[in-house]
C-alpha cells in the first residue's frame, strides 16, 4: 500500500452501480413471474424466455452493428424483456414477444442512444405497438388453470357486462392472489407487493410515484367509478388491473421518470388521472399502460419546471 | 345543446385525432419549429388563434355565401384566400398595434398562411358540420369548437416535442438518426401513446 | 434537350421533394397507407404541380411582384379545384380516401415552392420538366413509403396478399407506423449520405494526408 493514486471527484465509491440494481429490480420480479406460470401454466413461462432472450439477442446484435460498447451484462435488456412479457396475456404466439423486444430494444431504446437515453419506457411502448399492431392476440385472456379463455374483470367491466363479473364470485382475496384473468405478470398482487416491498427497503425505489398513482386511481374511481358519486369500489379498482405492476416497477424507472421527488409525485398523479380517464370513458378496459407512456412524454417538461434542489441553498 | 358532443369533439381534437399526431396537419411546422420550447409555444399559441378565427370566418363565408348561391364547389379557393388575407391582416394590425405581441408570435404568422392545419380545420368543418348543402344543428359553436380544440392539441403536441427534442439534443444517438429521423420517432411514440384514448365515449 | 432532361432528373433524385427537401409531409404520410391512394395522390399532386408551373411560368411577366404570392395561390387553388371536380366526377372511391387531402394540395409546400422558385423564373418548357420530374420524385417516394407500410401493415400490395400465414401489424397502416416508416427512411437517407461523404473524405485525406 505504497502506491498513491490521483484521481478527481468522486472519491467514495458506492458498490452500487446500474448493473447491481438492474439485477435487484430483476429478482423483485421473479416472484411475480413464478406467480404467472403457477397460474397460467408452462405456456406463461415459455413466453417469458422468449421475451427475454430475443431482447437481450437483439441487443447485443444493435451494440455489435453500431460498434459501440457491448453492455448486455448489465442486464437493462432482460429487465425491459421481462416487463415486457409480464404485460402479455399467456395466450399469445411465441413470435409475439419476440417482436415487442424488436421494438422495444431497436426502436424505444437503442435509436435514441441506448440505456439512459430513452424517452419513452421500452417495455411499455413495445407493449402498446403490440396492442396497435395485433389486437385480437392482445385482448385474449386465459382463465387461471384453465385452458378456457376469458375476459378480464376490467373487460367485462367495460362491456357492461357488470352481471357476468358478479357471476364470476371474485373476492378481493382472488385478486390478490391473481386468480382472474389478465397478463401473465400483472395478476399476483401479493408476489408484486413481495417484490416492491424489498426494492422499497432496499431504497432502490421511492415511494412517490407509485403512491400518487394508486391513491389518485383509487380515488377517482371510487368517486367517479359510477353512476352516483362516492359508489366506486376503490379495492377493485387498485386490484383488477394492471396497476401495481406499472405503479411499483414501471412509474418508477430511473430513466424515463423525473429526477425530483415532487417530480415523481407530479408523475404519479398524472398517471392516475390519464389511466382513470381511458379505463372510465376510453375504448380499451385498461389504461395503465398508456398513462405511463403519456406522462413519459410529459417528463422533460416536468424537469424544467421542478428543479432539482441545491444543496445548501434555501 | 349537447354538452356530450362538445366534450367529444374536445378529446378527439387534442388527443385521438390530434392533428399532428393522427391527421398529419401542420406536421411540417411541427417539426421544424419545435425544436426549442419557446418559439414552440409561441408558434402553437398563433396556429391555435389563427384555427379559431378561420373557423369562425370559413363557416360564415359557407354558410351565407358559398351555399345560397350555390357556389360550394370554389370553397377552396375562398377559403385559402380568406385565410391568407386575414392573416396578412392581423400579423399587420399587430405589428403596428401590440410590438411586444408580434415579438412574441407575430413572427410566425407568415408561415401559417401555408399551415395545412388551418385550412384542413376549414374543409374539415364544412365536410363534418355541412350535408346536403344545409348547416346541421349548432354546427357554428361546433365549428368554432373544433377549431379551437384543432389548435390546443397543436400546442399541446408541440410542447410536449420541443420539451423532449430539447433533452435529444444533449444524447449521444446514431448519427444518422440525430434531429429530423428521431424526431419523427418521437411523434411515432406520441402518437402510440396518444391511442391509448382511442374509442373514448363520454 | 440535356439540359431539359436534367431538370427532369433532379426532381426524382438530388432534390427529391419528400427525402432531400423534406416538403409537404402531410399528405406524404396520410394518404401512403396504400399503394393505390399513394399513386392516386401523386398523380394528383403532378396534376396540379403542371398546370400550375405552365400557366405561371406564362404570366411571370404580367404578375406584380408584391403580390406574387396570393397571384400563385389563386393559380393552384383553381386546379386544385379542377382536380376535384374531377376525381369527384371520374374517380369517387380514390376521392372518398383521400378526403380532405385533395383540397389540401393547395397548401402543398412542394407546388407552391415551385411556382416561387422556379417557374416564375423560367420559361414554359423547362417549367414543365421541372413540374414532372418533382410529380414523378413525390409520386415515387409516395410509392416507396406506402409499399413498406401496405406490406407490413396489411400484408398486401396492390391489394394482392404477398404471403400466406404472415399476419400483418395493423399499426404500420395507422398513424404511428407513418411516423415511424418516414423517420426510419430519412435517417436511411442520412446514413447512406454520411457514409459516401466519409468515403470521400478518407479519400482526401488518403492521397493529401501522404504529401
Amino acid at each position: 500500500m505504497n502506491k498513491l493514486i490521483v484521481s478527481t471527484s468522486p472519491h467514495i465509491h458506492h458498490k452500487e452501480d446500474t448493473a447491481s440494481i438492474m439485477r435487484q429490480v430483476i429478482l423483485a420480479l421473479i416472484p411475480a413471474g413464478i406467480a404467472g406460470v403457477w397460474i397460467f401454466g408452462l405456456r406463461a413461462l415459455s413466453i417469458i424466455l422468449a421475451g427475454v432472450v430475443s431482447a437481450v439477442i437483439f441487443e447485443w446484435l444493435i451494440q455489435k452493428a453500431r460498434g459501440v460498447k457491448i453492455t448486455v451484462l448489465d442486464a437493462s435488456a432482460i429487465l425491459t424483456g421481462l416487463l415486457l412479457s409480464y404485460s402479455l396475456p399467456s395466450t399469445v404466439p411465441l413470435w409475439l414477444p419476440v417482436v415487442g423486444s424488436f421494438v422495444a430494444i431497436v426502436i424505444v431504446k437503442q435509436a435514441f442512444g441506448g440505456l439512459g437515453r430513452n424517452i419513452f419506457n421500452p417495455a411499455l411502448a413495445g407493449r402498446a405497438f403490440l396492442l396497435a399492431a395485433w389486437p385480437s392476440y392482445m385482448t385474449v385472456f386465459a382463465k387461471p388453470f384453465d385452458a378456457i379463455t376469458s375476459a378480464t374483470p376490467l373487460g367485462l367491466l367495460k362491456e357492461g357486462k357488470a352481471a357476468e363479473l358478479a357471476q364470476l364470485h371474485l373476492s378481493y382475496s382472488d385478486l390478490f392472489f391473481g386468480l382472474r384473468g389478465g397478463c401473465i405478470g400483472e395478476v399476483c398482487i401479493l408476489a408484486l407487493l413481495a417484490g416492491a416491498i424489498y426494492l422499497l427497503a432496499r431504497g432502490i425505489i421511492s415511494y412517490h410515484a407509485p403512491l400518487a398513482f394508486i391513491l389518485t386511481l383509487g380515488l377517482f374511481s371510487w368517486v367517479f367509478g359510477q353512476a352516483r358519486f362516492f359508489s366506486g369500489d376503490f379495492i377493485f379498482a387498485v386490484l383488477s388491473g394492471g396497476l401495481i405492476l406499472g405503479a411499483f416497477f414501471m412509474a418508477t424507472d430511473y430513466v424515463t421518470t423525473p429526477l425530483t421527488t415532487k417530480g415523481h409525485f407530479i408523475f404519479g398523479l398524472g398517471c392516475g388521472l390519464i389511466a382513470f380517464v381511458i379505463r372510465k370513458w376510453g375504448g380499451y378496459p385498461e389504461g395503465v399502460s398508456y398513462s405511463i407512456l403519456i406522462m413519459n412524454a410529459v417528463v422533460p417538461l416536468i424537469d424544467r419546471y421542478i428543479l432539482p434542489k441545491r444543496f445548501g441553498i434555501k | 345543446m349537447d354538452v356530450g358532443k362538445f366534450i367529444s369533439i374536445v378529446i378527439s381534437m387534442v388527443f385521438i385525432n390530434n392533428f399532428i399526431l393522427s391527421k398529419f396537419l401542420g406536421l411540417c411546422s411541427f417539426i421544424g419549429v419545435s425544436r426549442e420550447t419557446k418559439p414552440a409555444v409561441s408558434m402553437g399559441l398563433a396556429v391555435t388563434f389563427v384555427t379559431t378565427m378561420s373557423s369562425i370566418i370559413t363557416w360564415l363565408i359557407y354558410r351565407y355565401l358559398l351555399v345560397p348561391f350555390d357556389i360550394a364547389y370554389l370553397r377552396t379557393i375562398c377559403f385559402i384566400l380568406v385565410i391568407a388575407s386575414f392573416v396578412q391582416l392581423v400579423e399587420m394590425f399587430i405589428r403596428k398595434g401590440f410590438p411586444g405581441l408580434y415579438k412574441a408570435f407575430g413572427i410566425y404568422l407568415p408561415l401559417i398562411t401555408v399551415n395545412c392545419a388551418v385550412l384542413g380545420v376549414a374543409v374539415l368543418n364544412s365536410d363534418m358540420f355541412f350535408s346536403d348543402g344545409s348547416a346541421a344543428k349548432g354546427s357554428f359553436a361546433l365549428s368554432v369548437t373544433q377549431g379551437f380544440f384543432a389548435g390546443v392539441g397543436y400546442l399541446l403536441a408541440m410542447i410536449l416535442m420541443s420539451g423532449i427534442r430539447e433533452r435529444l439534443e444533449l444524447l449521444d444517438a446514431p448519427e444518422s438518426l440525430k434531429g429530423v429521423p428521431l424526431a419523427f420517432i418521437v411523434a411515432s411514440l406520441m402518437s402510440l401513446a396518444f391511442m391509448g384514448f382511442s374509442g373514448f365515449k363520454f | 434537350m440535356k439540359k431539359l432532361i436534367e431538370e427532369f432528373v433532379k426532381g426524382i433524385t438530388i432534390e427529391n421533394p419528400t427525402f432531400a427537401l423534406v416538403l409537404g409531409l402531410c399528405p406524404t404520410l396520410a394518404v401512403s397507407s396504400s399503394v393505390i391512394n399513394a399513386i392516386g395522390m401523386g398523380a394528383a399532386a403532378t396534376f396540379v404541380l403542371l398546370g400550375s408551373n405552365i400557366i405561371i411560368s406564362l404570366i411571370r411577366k404580367i404578375i406584380p411582384n408584391e403580390i406574387r404570392i396570393p397571384c400563385f395561390i389563386v393559380v393552384i387553388a383553381t386546379f386544385v379545384t379542377i382536380n376535384e371536380m374531377m376525381l369527384k366526377a371520374y374517380f369517387p372511391e380514390l376521392n372518398a380516401s383521400l378526403g380532405i387531402f385533395i383540397p389540401l394540395i393547395v397548401v402543398n409546400c412542394i407546388v407552391l415552392g415551385r411556382a416561387e422558385v422556379f417557374a416564375a423564373k423560367r420559361t414554359v418548357l423547362p417549367s414543365i420538366f421541372d413540374a414532372l420530374g418533382m410529380g414523378m420524385g413525390f409520386t415515387l417516394a409516395l410509392v416507396i413509403i406506402s409499399t413498406i407500410r401496405e406490406a407490413l401493415g396489411a400484408g398486401k400490395i396492390f391489394g394482392l396478399v404477398l404471403a400466406r400465414g404472415f399476419e400483418p401489424a395493423s399499426v404500420m397502416i395507422l398513424a404511428p407506423g407513418a411516423l415511424l416508416t418516414l423517420g426510419f427512411l430519412i435517417g436511411f437517407v442520412n446514413f447512406w449520405h454520411i457514409h459516401k461523404k466519409t468515403h470521400k473524405e478518407i479519400k482526401k485525406v488518403g492521397c493529401d494526408g501522404c504529401r
